[in-house]
């Protein structure tokens, strides 16, 4: 069974709870409601096959309602088929049912999710911190966090100060411009750090 | 023979003797004795075990004696990227080493941050640690290793009394 099929098989079984269904380039993409995520995951494996769930990440959209988005990336052994579901999550709940009772491996990857874009998952056997240490306040992928960071002290275990970014490159801003607007290569020291989207 | 040399030594004149000042003997000892503590963090720590091998062969000047213990170290060689969760282990290690020793920052991490301008990065160990040479290079190639060791020993032929250089400490004692 390749991606579509297994697509076309899940929006079947769950059709009023998939909004979305995207074929880019190969690449199969449904979108659910975030409730049904541990109904069509277990159909996914016992199912339709996909044994292997490669990865977990998330999206920020700030400004926009949902804000984040969790993204699992599932694959099956046997037919070689890659698929990909989105939920969303909203600002306020920040959380999303876990997955790892039906695929173990999710056990850190939803750490991971956790720690730097601050999405809880209920369910979880042991969420904490994966990267960054206990008692850090942030979370590190948002993107209304500052790319120099912010000072933090944990005493005797870690702790954070701004980095100098000076105008550096990989300095992104919130806009709606283009690539150059958003990241240009390099910015000098005084530059506005938003600047007018391209028209 | 220089005349600038701190050591002299001429088997003619002095038969099996060397008469020196006590300062210079010690610094050529510890010179010539520098045991790492290998703080490998990142990918300068692959160069950092290149310039331990036979091809590079630190032992030329040394510094072979790769020491795990701080307790037996005399330069912690810092390289690789010091995050903000690793400093203060590091912090904590060059704590443990006796003096006198010696800080070597290889590479553009350990020295600056070098490209990591981030939140989870230490912009130079500097900011923890006294370093005594800053090696640059990304990662720095074995050669650069050595020249900064080379460096180091030159910088510690030049040190004066031990008295003199932690007056601080021999007042507290």
């Amino acid at each position: 069974m390749n991606a579509s099929d297994a697509a076309a098989s899940i929006s079947g079984k769950f059709s009023e709870s998939v909004s979305g269904r995207n074929e880019f380039r190969g690449e199969t993409t449904l979108v659910l409601r975030a409730e049904v995520l541990r109904d069509v995951c277990a159909f996914a494996r016992d199912g339709l096959g996909f044994d292997y769930l490669v990865d977990i990440s998330s999206v920020d959209h700030f400004g926009d309602e949902p804000r984040f988005e969790v993204v699992y990336e599932l694959y099956s052994m046997k037919d070689g088929a890659h698929l990909r579901l989105k939920i969303p999550v909203s600002e306020d709940a920040c959380e999303a049912a876990t997955v790892s009772d039906i695929w173990p491996t999710a056990d850190w990857h939803e750490r991971e999710v956790y720690d730097l874009m601050g999405i809880r998952f209920t369910g979880h056997p042991d969420l904490r911190r994966i990267l960054m240490w206990e008692g850090y306040p942030h979370h590190p992928l948002r993107k209304d966090f500052p790319l120099e960071g912010k000072p933090t002290d944990v005493p005797g275990v870690a702790f954070t100060a701004t980095a100098p970014l000076a105008g550096g490159p990989f300095v992104t801003v919130p806009t709606d411009g283009t690539t150059q607007a958003r990241e240009p290569r390099a910015r000098t020291a005084g530059e506005v750090r938003n600047p007018e989207p391209a028209p | 023979m220089s005349d600038r040399s701190p050591i002299c030594y001429d088997s003619k004149i002095e038969g099996n003797m060397i008469i020196t000042r006590l300062d210079a003997a010690i610094n050529w000892m510890r010179s010539n004795s520098l045991w790492p503590m290998p703080m490998g963090l990142a990918c300068c720590a692959i160069e950092l075990m290149a310039a331990g091998a036979a091809r590079y062969d630190i032992s030329r000047f040394g510094a072979e004696v790769m020491r795990f213990s701080p307790r037996q170290s005399d330069v912690m060689i810092v390289a690789g990227t010091v995050t903000y969760k690793m400093a203060l282990s590091v912090k904590r290690i060059w704590d443990q080493m006796p003096e006198p020793k010696w800080c070597i920052a290889m590479g553009a991490c350990a020295s600056s941050g070098g490209m990591y301008r981030s939140y989870a990065v230490l912009q130079g160990i500097d900011h923890l640690i006294p370093v005594d040479v800053y090696i640059s290079g990304c990662p720095p190639r074995p050669e650069a290793l050595l020249d900064g060791l080379m460096r180091l020993q030159k910088k510690i032929m030049g040190e004066s009394a031990l008295a003199n250089q932690k007056k601080a400490l021999f007042e507290s004692l």
